[in-house]
């Protein structure tokens, strides 16, 4: 394993100091229990989104702690759930009388963690699932699909109509379309490695590719020889459209996301062949996303969402944002 | 009948049950982080050495106290402190057994039992998940079926454990051909298949260590 360490177990509370310093205009790093939250206080009237998970997927969710997205980010260990502490001391640390809405991708122990954090927490709260990854089937015996890149597009469009004054049960409503309106595909060319382990989680050929693969390195549809981007993208995208089903015309927004060791340059390319096919297809391409949003540490690969974005979506995605990893309009 | 002279719990019995099961599961390591590795996300086992060190590392703060305190102050690090599912499932044991009523009384082994069964429902609870769905509840929930069957009837509490031991051990292996349909796992479908699950695993070393230290009492 080559990686920066200091101390194993010092990983995170070191990153997570330098994430403090970095960001210090925005953002407050609070340890034990450990929680990211915004440096000014909630609005009166407010309601304060939380979301948290396991580390590892950053910018994925401190970087989205700050003006139009998270009043808070609850970071557990490497891969693993927060805490409910954690989740209770962020809910009391900026609920601001409005309430709270936990935004939880879709696993076990986050979902456990944080009913518990929610059971303990004595102020009005409410709770979104996202389930955006189209790679493996939802069905009455799984606890369903697994939670992705299409959570930051719901941080941000939920972010911004509770900035502008959603009330809780506004806010949840449009978190769950946007996550209904979402599908995710990725694919990884290598493994990454859990700095606890010290070796990679999976093992993976050079010349093999693990087609749907989920953001801890979990095996996803298949795994296959390695393919022209144009192939690879084309697959992806025909996984998603058989699940989202959108219209002819309907308009999207398209968005590459980096598994965290894929430059951009690459990212880029699969937007372009991306593009192409969409626009082949009839789909209407009007806002994009390019970058590593919703990483699974150094893991080569990319995941595309599609988005369908009625009025509403596209207005909220498009009002001001100030995070460490997301800014525009402010 | 069954035998009341022994100790079946109190704050120095989770206490030196940790230390053996910790020994245990660090012996078995490599192999349940394998098992994980193969069908979920490989965070399993540090989760539960990192429980069981926080367990143990709280024995100066709660070897004296009434075990109903102890068991909060065990729940409390193990949720505070793991994460993932593990921490929030043991958690959950250990906070609803110290829920279970009259724990400043002796606790004899029927009352042990109860506390235990109390504490695998409320995970059972949690988790929403049952048996048949390769998970650690594989392993618990048959056992806390034959813990219920032992504290109300009249088989020799050594032969009972036994019992216990061969079940979990079975119950356990039992979880390599099923399809997982909760946690990590589930997502894999038919490729789950062939893996024993890492939490029925690291169950199944948990009570059998349990177990063969009460039959050697």
């Amino acid at each position: 394993m080559k990686k920066f360490i200091n101390n194993v177990d010092d990983f995170l509370k070191e990153s997570l100091n330098g994430f403090g310093k970095a960001h210090n205009n925005i953002i407050k790093v609070n340890f034990e229990p450990n929680f990211i939250s915004r440096n000014t206080k909630t609005k009166e009237g407010k309601v304060s989104l939380i979301s948290g998970g396991g580390s590892g997927h950053e910018p994925m969710h401190g970087g989205f702690v700050g003006h139009g997205m998270l009043d808070a980010a609850c970071p557990g260990f490497v891969f693993s759930a927060p805490t409910p502490d954690q989740m209770q001391a962020a809910a009391e640390h900026v609920d601001s009388g409005a309430g709270v809405l936990f935004i939880v991708k879709n696993y076990s122990g986050d979902i456990m963690n944080f009913q518990m954090g929610a059971e303990m927490y004595s102020g009005k709260n409410d709770s979104i699932i996202t389930n955006d990854d189209v790679a493996v089937e939802d069905s009455t015996f799984t606890t369903g699909r697994r939670g992705v890149a299409a959570t930051v597009l719901v941080e941000k469009i939920v972010g911004s109509l509770a900035e502008n004054g959603g009330s809780l049960e506004e806010c949840k409503k449009l978190g769950e379309k946007v996550n209904k309106n979402s599908g995710t595909m990725g694919v990884a060319f290598t493994s990454c490695t859990v700095p606890a382990a010290g070796k990679p989680t999976f093992d993976i050929g050079n010349d093999e590719m693990e087609f749907g693969v989920g953001i801890h390195g979990e095996p996803g549809r298949k795994r296959e020889k390695i393919q022209p981007s144009k192939t690879i993208v084309n697959n992806m995208l025909e996984a998603i459209l058989d699940d989202l089903k959108p219209q002819k015309n309907e308009k999207t927004l398209l968005f590459v996301n980096g598994m965290g060791g894929t430059p951009l340059t690459e990212l880029y390319l699969v937007y372009d062949d991306a593009c192409e096919i969409l626009k082949s297809k009839g789909i209407e391409i009007t806002r994009s996303l390019v970058g590593n949003y919703c990483t699974s540490l150094e893991m080569q690969g990319a995941s595309i969402t599609l988005l369908k974005g009625d009025e509403e979506i596209l207005k909220n995605w498009d009002s001001p944002v100030h995070t460490a990893a997301m800014r525009w309009g402010m | 009948m069954i035998t009341e002279t022994k100790e079946y719990m109190s704050v120095n019995f989770l206490i030196s049950q940790a230390k053996n099961i910790q020994i245990v599961i660090n012996e078995n390591a490599a192999e349940i982080e394998a098992l994980d590795q193969n069908i979920g996300d490989g965070d399993h086992i540090f989760n539960v050495q990192r429980g069981l060190k926080l367990v143990v590392e709280l024995e100066n703060d709660i070897k004296n106290l009434p075990l109903q305190k102890g068991l909060n102050m065990i729940a409390m690090k193990v949720l505070s402190g793991i994460g993932g599912s593990s921490g929030a499932l043991f958690g959950t044991f250990f906070m609803s057994m110290a829920k279970t009523p009259d724990l400043d009384k002796d606790i004899n082994f029927k009352k042990a039992c109860e506390m235990v069964i109390t504490g695998i429902n409320a995970m059972k609870e949690r988790g929403k998940a049952d048996v048949g769905e390769k998970t650690m509840m594989d392993v618990l929930i048959p056992v806390s079926e034959k813990l219920n069957e032992l504290k109300s009837g009249n088989t020799d509490m050594k032969e009972g454990l036994s019992e216990i031991i061969k079940i979990a051990e079975d119950r356990m292996l039992g979880t390599k051909d099923m399809l997982a349909t909760k946690g990590r796992a589930s997502f894999l479908g038919e490729r789950a298949k062939g893996h024993i699950d890492p939490g029925a695993r690291s169950s199944q070393l948990i009570i059998d260590t349990i177990c063969k230290s009460l039959i050697n009492q």
